[in-house]
């Protein structure tokens, strides 16, 4: 299995320690993930401002790099929300659709690729959960409010497994953070107001540690607890599960092999340096 | 001045906003609690999208089917192109009627066409009779809301406008004693109003009638007490059948306020005797969206007011914020197709998030429509200089590897070795307003892979 890493513009140039906690995770879980360097941007901003046009060479761009992988694998459901959806305005080429269809979301991928839906290891601290409005409601990574009363998806289920874990339990489980991209600064005021809205909840229900799968909206929501300096932590789920996984005894982690008759099997999990 | 603008000047009343949010995520609630219940829910919003896609396939057949029923009722039925030819016909049939005065239940439509200033003007008292709307009558504003249209007030504010309207005593906010004081002034009007407009919520084809919904009966009671109904209503309104109205009336209360349905369901199928019953069906603009693939089923609303109830972002800026007659996000895809230029910030008054289109009971695409308005706008040169000529920028560096890589160390090493007062400063970067930008980090991903990874 050839996976490729997508670690989006901002991940790499702001959040080195994401793209790090993804690659590593991803390695001990039996993942070896290359990262072609070519890369760049899915194009995202540009098209959310109405430049589609403009993006077009961005989105041949990120085929271009990505088509020789199995897998596509990024720890940003916008990103490849994005990628799966709106890359439906570049001529669909067979490279395009294996794309389209192949690029996953980091905590989707571990759970649908790779079948892991528990993981080992230690992380005794009240966790927030943000759900990214994209990977949840675009790429139905978790339950919406909207359907239904149960609070349940991929990330949270992950969350839940790790040992002295607590999940805040929100007022609002799934309101939207305010980022959206060029949103934040078109829409100033509302985007900081959603965000600290966002914050605020989290505050009250006792969160310490702030986390999702998604770090364009924890940049946003980072960028206001370091405002107000509260007394909360900004953490991507790939660098909780990373350190979480950093003192586990255990040694493998059960896996589903996606086949027909649901077949597990045990892989050993690697433990870096 | 455009909808962030708007949206700032009333978030800067953080307590008026905390409250509106807070009010509507009460009506949000309610209406999760009441779908919750349905475990068919998901079923009936498809069944009521398919219902009304057919229906929108073939308007001209169903449109022409409903004239027939309804003039075989003995209804006359009138056609409008636009809002002024609307408000020619209302005028003439008021004036026919040889009235001065009217009473109005909720209708959309005529807020959409200004029929209101347009009566004044030429000399009709106009009253509407459902409460919150007499509230922002007597203000002189427009609805904030499609189903609650004085929701961006609070009971001190209305307490004062019937101080200064209805003789309220100065102070007076008990919703009880505001609402009976309404109450008696409105029987007054319904007692002496001579011609009774209403909107229209379903009319059915096969039997020419039209439904209309109610919490507060004002409706029937304008209408059985005068002498001439005009109905006004969007061409978009049509069902087939009676019996798909079920589907319907079952999802718009539900949706709308969390009510299994509304307190009237009203069907005005005929004139009674010796009485005139008129039909407004109007276009103004719906045509033209209907000819819009990717825009057509903005058509299939049934203007329940979910959308707004859910939109973080509507709840937070307020109706007016809109300046168009239907707010919020399913108004943020319907204004663009009446004046492109003047409504142009209104698709970007949303992150995308998607709530609208999930809570939506007829299904339509709202934020997937949001996202093909901007490209439109782009298009059509109608984004700031600024905004356009920045992500052309942005994208030819992001095409090239080698530039990208090298922008990204100068903006890092700006970050690092700027004074914060600069990178911060909030005339440059509206950012820094409110929230720290990200700590700049001394390596890259790309560099870390390049040195760690062989």
């Amino acid at each position: 299995m050839k996976v490729g890493l997508f670690i989006p513009c901002y991940i790499d140039q702001f959040y080195p320690q994401v793209g790090i906690a993804t690659y590593q995770l991803l390695e001990k879980l039996g993942v070896k993930a290359d990262f072609p360097r070519q890369q760049t941007c899915c194009g995202q901003p540009m098209a959310n401002t109405g430049c589609e046009q403009d993006a077009k060479p961005v989105y041949r761009h990120f085929v271009d790099t990505f088509s020789k992988y199995d897998y596509v694998v990024a720890p940003s459901g916008s990103c490849v929300y994005h990628v799966r959806k709106h890359y439906d305005v570049v001529e669909q080429t067979g490279a395009v659709q294996h794309v389209r269809q192949s690029t996953y979301d980091l905590f989707d991928f571990i759970t649908t690729v790779l079948g892991v839906t528990e993981l080992p290891g230690r992380f005794p601290h009240q966790v927030g959960l943000h759900l990214s409005c994209h990977g949840q409601r675009g790429l139905h990574q978790a339950n919406e409010s909207e359907m239904t009363p149960v609070r349940e998806g991929q990330l949270s289920r992950l969350l839940r497994s790790i040992d002295g874990l607590t999940l805040t339990e929100l007022n609002r489980n799934d309101e939207c953070c305010g980022f959206g991209g060029t949103f934040c600064i078109t829409e100033e005021a509302v985007s900081a107001r959603m965000g600290q809205d966002r914050v605020q909840d989290h505050l009250l229900n006792g969160t310490q540690v702030l986390t999702g799968g998604d770090m364009s909206c924890l940049m946003h929501l980072e960028g206001i607890v370091r405002r107000r300096q509260l007394p909360m932590r900004v953490m991507h789920a790939a660098e909780i599960f990373n350190a979480a996984l950093d003192g586990v005894a255990r040694t493998s982690v059960r896996v589903g092999l996606n086949d027909a008759n649901g077949t597990t099997e045990e892989r050993p999990i690697k433990v870096t340096i | 001045m455009s909808h962030p603008q708007r949206a700032a000047a009333f978030i800067s009343d953080a307590e008026r906003t905390t409250w509106h949010d807070e009010t509507l995520w009460f009506v949000r609630q309610k209406r999760d609690k009441a779908v919750y219940g349905i475990p068919e829910f998901q079923q009936l919003r498809q069944l009521a999208s398919d219902i009304k896609a057919h229906t929108l396939s073939r308007l001209d057949e169903y449109l022409e089917q409903f004239e027939r029923n309804a003039q075989a009722n003995g209804v006359t039925v009138h056609w409008a192109a636009d809002a002024a030819e609307h408000n020619r016909i209302v005028l003439e049939l008021i004036r026919k009627a040889g009235a001065t005065s009217l009473v109005k239940s909720k209708s959309m439509l005529t807020e959409e066409c200004h029929l209101n200033p347009y009566l004044v003007k030429n000399g009709i008292a106009v009253v509407d009779t459902d409460l919150g709307e007499r509230i922002v009558q007597l203000r002189e504003e427009a609805p904030s809301h499609l189903v609650l249209p004085a929701i961006h007030l609070k009971k001190e504010d209305v307490g004062e406008t019937f101080h200064l309207h209805l003789g309220t005593p100065k102070g007076e906010k008990d919703p009880q004693q505001l609402t009976e004081a309404a109450r008696q002034h409105l029987r007054e009007k319904f007692l002496i109003g001579e011609v009774a407009i209403t909107g229209v919520n379903f009319a059915v084809a096969e039997t020419g009638a039209v439904v209309v919904c109610t919490n507060e009966g004002n409706a029937d009671l304008g209408v059985n007490l005068a002498r001439v109904h005009i109905a006004c209503m969007g061409m978009e309104k049509l069902i087939p059948r009676t019996a798909d109205l079920g589907v319907f009336t079952r999802l718009l209360a539900r949706s709308a306020t969390g009510q299994p349905v509304t307190t009237y369901t009203s069907h005005f199928a005929r004139p009674a005797e010796g009485r005139e019953m008129h039909i407004v069906i109007v276009d103004n603009g719906r045509t033209r969206q209907l000819g819009r693939p990717d825009f057509r089923n903005s058509l299939k609303c049934i203007r329940c007011g979910a959308c707004m109830n859910t939109c973080p972002v509507y709840r937070r800026s307020g109706g007016h914020s809109y300046d168009f007659t239907v707010p919020g996000p399913i108004g943020a895809i319907l204004s663009p197709n009446i004046d492109l230029h003047k409504h142009s910030s209104l698709p970007f008054a949303s992150t995308l998030c998607g709530s609208c289109t999930d809570v939506c009971p007829v299904k339509i695409d709202i934020h997937a429509q949001l996202y093909k308005w901007r490209q439109l706008i782009g298009e059509q040169g109608e984004l700031p200089a600024t905004k356009k000529l920045g992500m052309k920028l942005l994208s030819s560096v992001l095409a090239r590897p080698g530039i990208y890589r090298l922008g990204g160390k100068v903006a890092r090493e700006g970050l690092r070795f700027l004074p914060h007062g600069l990178t911060h400063a909030q005339a440059l970067n509206p950012w820094a307003k409110a929230r720290e930008l990200p700590a700049a980090p001394k390596q890259s991903f790309r560099d870390w892979y390049a040195a760690q990874v062989k």
